[in-house]
């Protein structure tokens, strides 16, 4: 096996940027303080918090003060699906291709899910014959889909919502989408938004909620109140830091960065597209997905198979679906886009990300087509 | 050799990967997904997957996790489900080794590049003068489990280890224990690893099938009794068929599912000179003759006589002394000495020709 591993499971967490790093020493080492105190090194630490929540701010379009830290995007997710719904209960509906994150909390409250077409792109007409049907409290509906890259209507989501169910809640997971698409653009209407460190090359561990104004939220855990009185905990001083260098880095390079990944990507796709024969790719048309993510059905292979040799290989891959052991699971992303069975059991996602590189994808051209191919023959 | 050691997160598997690592194979640890999570007692849970993953990290050996759940619902927990309904006694271990360890895993280990799958069973594979393969006994006689693999044929005996059938359960342990694996002192599996200790076999039945009551009658077709589930009584039972105490004991000598009707009769009646096998399958070939048959996973061997296959492929076997009757369901595995010759499901058929 090669010594250095090609590296293509970007979308279940990217390599720690070096600023992010070089931000966060400092708080790991000399610098301290729960930023709660009353005193100078309690200051300095809060200044530190403060100055992280204007990023955040300016990164989801929003006020500072409407920023609430978390312990990442799921804690973010659970906050606002909960939490949401104890302050004011009702039916809740959500995507059918949510993260987990989102989906059990939603089902926990009995909560129904929108059909998706077969591009995985949220059903606008399903979704307002359920709005009509029963007037939500909470509407949830992803930025990005975290399996296939497929970006969602959010905002006409919104509109759906809100010409039916104005006083909906409506909430938006934004942890795949915020390191590739200005959010400001696309949250409009929206209530309350999930966003994760690790996603954006910050340290695991940290996420945010941000809450607009007036949304009705109640807290999930009881403590000190840090967070606005909706989140509990002293702060994660040197995560928080790291998350908004992470995120000043997304602000002022995303855009090259887009359109450099989208090229390696498209390079990628259309070699093992080329190359595996019987390949389809996964999602909506290229330009509707995010610029990293290539997600495949190979007939005939299945994934855990597939993977495993491309592991041996130094390549690391994805199926997208994994459970808490590491085994892979039927996707249920997959299976509201209505593929067949036979053909998700051949699922491979490839997610590139702000430190991929052509070798990258020449290293992955060579080794995913050999792999598949030789699971083929021996399937055969 | 390339070598996948199938590991449970049990002692016998982590010694297994041990000796094939330091015999300088190289090893891949696999712990296979087969059930949700639900059970407490068996394999699968996360505390086992966890304790596969630390000795494979603590042996320095990639580990992964296989998710197989599809299969073993469809090839283990549904004809289980579906035997009890028939009233039959199904041994679902046997069908998971023949489907899944044995095909499954071995056939996606043959496809990415492994010579052969090990496993933590106590039993051996012996090769004989001409070649073939046999499956024999594991050398610790009381924790022997060649019963639940006489569905190894020729093909899988080829390509399968089982490191730790030569030597005892004691030495496994110490051995374990001398490289420190934390699972040395983790005690054997037990049952079916998806039936829960808590809720056990009749509350995981009852939420696929309906468990019906039924009647519990002896000889002369008096009602004497009564079961709560008629799908969960196994001929030979003595309790839980409501008999009156006292007298002679009486023991479940029929199980009629349909009828919901178990019959009772004394011990003689338990007794049967033969057992006729479906599904039979040879390690090398259909084999007549003396042999000695088991009939359970610890049961004693009995000297028996195999009669040539009828034209519907089941096979008679004969027992030189009356021996207790199989329950339908249950594998007999057949013995010449140590070695396994073949073995088959026992039905509830009354054997024909010249009985004793």
């Amino acid at each position: 096996m090669p010594d250095q591993p090609v590296y293509l499971d970007h979308a279940a967490t990217t390599p720690l940027r070096p600023a992010a790093r070089a931000a966060m020493l400092p708080w790991l080492g000399e610098r301290f303080g729960n930023p709660s105190g009353a005193h100078r090194v309690a200051r300095a630490a809060r200044q530190a918090i403060d100055e992280a929540r204007d990023v955040v701010a300016e990164v989801v379009g929003c006020r500072p003060g409407d920023v609430v830290f978390t312990s990442g995007g799921t804690e973010a997710d659970n906050l606002a699906v909960l939490g949401a719904h104890e302050a004011r209960p009702g039916p809740v509906l959500c995507s059918a291709v949510e993260h987990e994150a989102v989906l059990r909390p939603v089902h926990a409250v009995g909560g129904r899910t929108v059909p998706v077409d077969r591009h995985g792109v949220v059903d606008l007409d399903a979704l307002a014959a359920l709005v009509r049907d029963a007037p939500p409290t909470l509407v949830s509906v992803m930025v990005a889909n975290n399996e296939t890259g497929a970006l969602q209507p959010v905002d006409e989501v919104a509109e759906v919502v809100r010409r039916w169910a104005p006083e909906a809640t409506v909430h938006a997971d934004a942890v795949q989408a915020t390191a590739w698409v200005p959010l400001p653009e696309r949250l409009a209407g929206v209530d309350l938004v999930s966003i994760s460190s690790h996603k954006v090359g910050g340290p695991q561990g940290v996420g945010a909620l941000v809450v607009r104004p007036g949304t009705p939220l109640r807290p999930r855990a009881l403590g000190g109140g840090q967070e606005r009185e909706l989140r509990s905990g002293t702060h994660d001083v040197a995560g928080i830091v790291g998350f908004a260098a992470a995120l000043q880095e997304v602000l002022r390079e995303r855009d090259a960065t887009a359109a450099r990944v989208r090229a390696l990507r498209d390079r990628l796709a259309d070699g093992l597209l080329a190359r595996i024969p019987g390949a389809v790719e996964t999602g909506p048309p290229r330009e509707e997905r995010l610029p990293g993510t290539l997600h495949l059905c190979v007939p005939g292979v299945e994934s855990e198979a597939l993977l495993f040799l491309l592991d041996e290989d130094g390549v690391c891959a994805s199926a997208a679906s994994a459970c808490a052991s590491g085994a892979q699971q039927a996707s249920h992303v997959l299976a509201a886009m209505g593929v067949p069975a036979e053909l998700a059991r051949g699922a491979l996602r490839l997610s590139l990300g702000w430190s991929s590189s052509a070798a990258d994808v020449d290293r992955a051209l060579a080794s995913v087509p050999a792999a598949a191919a030789r699971l083929r023959e021996v399937a055969a | 050799m390339k070598v996948l050691v199938a590991m449970s997160g049990g002692v016998d598997s982590s010694v297994a990967a041990a000796r094939l690592l330091a015999a300088g194979h190289e090893v891949v640890g696999v712990t296979m997904r087969l059930w949700g999570g639900e059970s407490d007692t068996g394999c699968c849970s996360v505390t086992d997957v966890d304790d596969a993953r630390r000795v494979a990290q603590q042996l320095g050996i990639p580990h992964h996790v296989w998710n197989f759940g599809d299969e073993f619902e469809a090839r283990v927990v549904e004809p289980y489900v579906e035997a009890h309904r028939r009233g039959l006694t199904p041994n679902p271990c046997i069908e998971c080794n023949r489907h899944l360890k044995f095909d499954r895993l071995a056939r996606r280990a043959a496809a990415v590049g492994f010579d052969a799958v090990a496993t933590g069973h106590h039993a051996r594979v012996v090769e004989r003068p001409d070649g073939t393969r046999r499956l024999a006994r594991g050398v610790d006689r009381a924790k022997d489990q060649s019963y639940v693999l006489y569905v190894l044929g020729q093909r899988e005996l080829a390509r399968t280890l089982l490191p730790v059938g030569e030597t005892t359960k004691d030495e496994v342990r110490a051995e374990a224990a001398a490289l420190g694996l934390r699972t040395a002192g983790k005690s054997d599996s037990q049952d079916v690893c998806f039936i829960t200790s808590s809720a056990g076999r009749r509350g995981f039945l009852e939420r696929r099938i309906p468990l019906r009551p039924g009647r519990v009658v002896d000889e002369a077709g008096r009602e004497v009794g009564a079961v709560d589930a008629v799908e969960l009584v196994t001929v030979g039972q003595r309790r839980g068929l409501g008999l009156p105490g006292g007298g002679e004991p009486r023991y479940a000598v029929e199980v009629d599912v349909p009828r919901a009707t178990v019959r009772v009769g004394p011990a003689r009646e338990l007794m049967t000179g033969a057992v006729v096998l479906e599904q039979v399958v040879w390690a090398d070939g259909p084999v007549t003759g003396p042999v000695e048959a088991q009939c359970s996973a610890h049961g004693t061997p009995r000297p028996a006589r195999v009669e040539p296959p009828g034209p519907d492929g089941r096979v008679t076997v004969r027992f030189d002394a009356p021996a207790r009757r199989v329950a339908a369901g249950q594998s007999v595995v057949l013995y010449e000495g140590d070695e396994v010759v073949g073995g088959g499901i026992a039905t509830a058929a009354p054997p024909g020709g010249s009985g004793p």
